[in-house]
């Protein structure tokens, strides 16, 4: 985009955030793209750390992005990262909610919500993809991911105990 | 917000305690702190049931507008709760309570990151967790796609498909894919009806 980096980043998500429909986990694909890909701040080993590390974090998955920004410009990415990301949503939000009652029936309103379901199940689903490309790079990880969709699909079992069961395989050298 | 100022047959307890700027916070930063794997479970705990600040369905009504608009679904609704409850002051309140102390933790983290990331044990570990967090992603995918994969089929399924390998397949840009893509959803859902 340019040569400043707070400013790239600011670009970035704060037009990312407008496309992230479905969240967090829906907008992992762009991000890994700008940031690995296009503008090359992280490896893919990083992002994949980053990724482990808002998921063990406390709060939004959103805060991935301090993470990025960090990375990028220490603590001042981290603000303008995490500002960029939530800021237009927020505002977005903030005037929505006035005038909600107002359109909650309306047909447009249900034709869009919708029908942005699928779109944004194709996006998590890209999620996925792109991270089990950065996290599984042999086959022991690729077990691990396996094993635990498995868990986390047919159980209800808090995400803390499967990531401290990650950890301590990781921890005991096999990825 | 008729029904929930009385107290309706069914409702064990009247909603007619306001939150202060104050409790706001305190709610959102407890709401931030106990939320591993997604807050939105510990937003309804916290509002719904223990300080009865909405009824269920003022909360499912708050959090479907969360969702209809794009970014983080949790952080939406911290702003449309909160100036339900105290206009600007109170989203910029409950959004403080929400961001504020994963913000803290995260970065300190991050610092961590920054100076022993290439540790050896360290690494193996985030890699263990990056992999069984991954995992946890495709269940949550599975479990989205079922409702839409399992019943008849229409164009849905296309419409995901399509958005999957745009971005994960061709690497498209996400704004290029979703300006192809959401539009032609969006009619579909309308003529379906």
């Amino acid at each position: 985009m340019n040569d400043n980096p707070l400013l790239s980043l600011f670009g970035y998500f704060a037009l990312l955030s407008l496309f992230a429909v479905g969240g967090a986990n829906a907008a992992i694909p762009e991000m890994h793209r700008i940031a690995v890909e296009v503008m090359q701040w992280m490896t893919e080993r990083q992002f994949a750390d980053s990724f482990a590390i808002a998921q063990i974090s406390p709060g939004p998955n959103i805060i991935i992005v301090t993470l990025i920004g960090y990375h990028v410009a220490g603590l001042a990415g981290a603000a303008v990262a995490t500002a960029a990301m939530c800021g237009p949503t927020c505002l977005l939000a903030f005037l929505v909610a006035r005038t909600w009652d107002r359109f909650k029936e309306a047909r447009w309103r249900i034709a869009i919500q919708s029908g942005l379901v699928p779109v944004s199940l194709g996006l998590i689903a890209a999620s996925a993809f792109v991270l089990a490309r950065s996290a599984d790079h042999n086959i022991y990880a690729a077990i691990i991911t396996g094993t635990t969709a498995l868990v986390g699909f047919a159980t209800r079992i808090n995400p803390l105990w499967i990531f401290a069961v990650g950890g301590l395989m990781g921890l005991s050298g096999w990825l | 917000m008729s029904d929930s100022t009385r107290s309706p047959a069914g409702t064990p307890f009247p909603v007619t305690t306001l939150p202060s700027l104050p409790e706001l916070f305190r709610a959102f930063v407890i709401v931030s702190i106990s939320g591993f794997g997604g807050a939105l479970p510990w937003a309804r705990r916290m509002i719904v049931d223990q300080k009865h600040w909405m009824t269920a369905d003022e909360f499912n009504e708050a959090f479907a507008l969360s969702q209809f608009l794009p970014g983080p679904n949790v952080v939406n609704f911290s702003v449309v709760f909160g100036s339900r409850f105290g206009g600007a002051p109170g989203a910029a309140v409950a959004l403080a309570g929400l961001m504020g102390p994963p913000l803290i933790i995260v970065t300190v983290l991050a610092f961590l990151y920054a100076r022993f990331g290439d540790v050896e044990m360290l690494s193996r570990i985030l890699t263990g967790i990056a992999a069984a967090a991954t995992g946890l992603l495709i269940a949550v995918v599975a479990k989205m796609a079922a409702p839409l994969f399992l019943k008849r089929w229409d164009w849905a399924p296309l419409i995901a498909i399509a958005a999957f390998i745009g971005v994960a397949i061709m690497q498209w840009p996400l704004p290029w894919v979703f300006a192809g893509l959401a539009p032609v959803s969006i009619a579909l859902a309308w003529m379906k009806r």
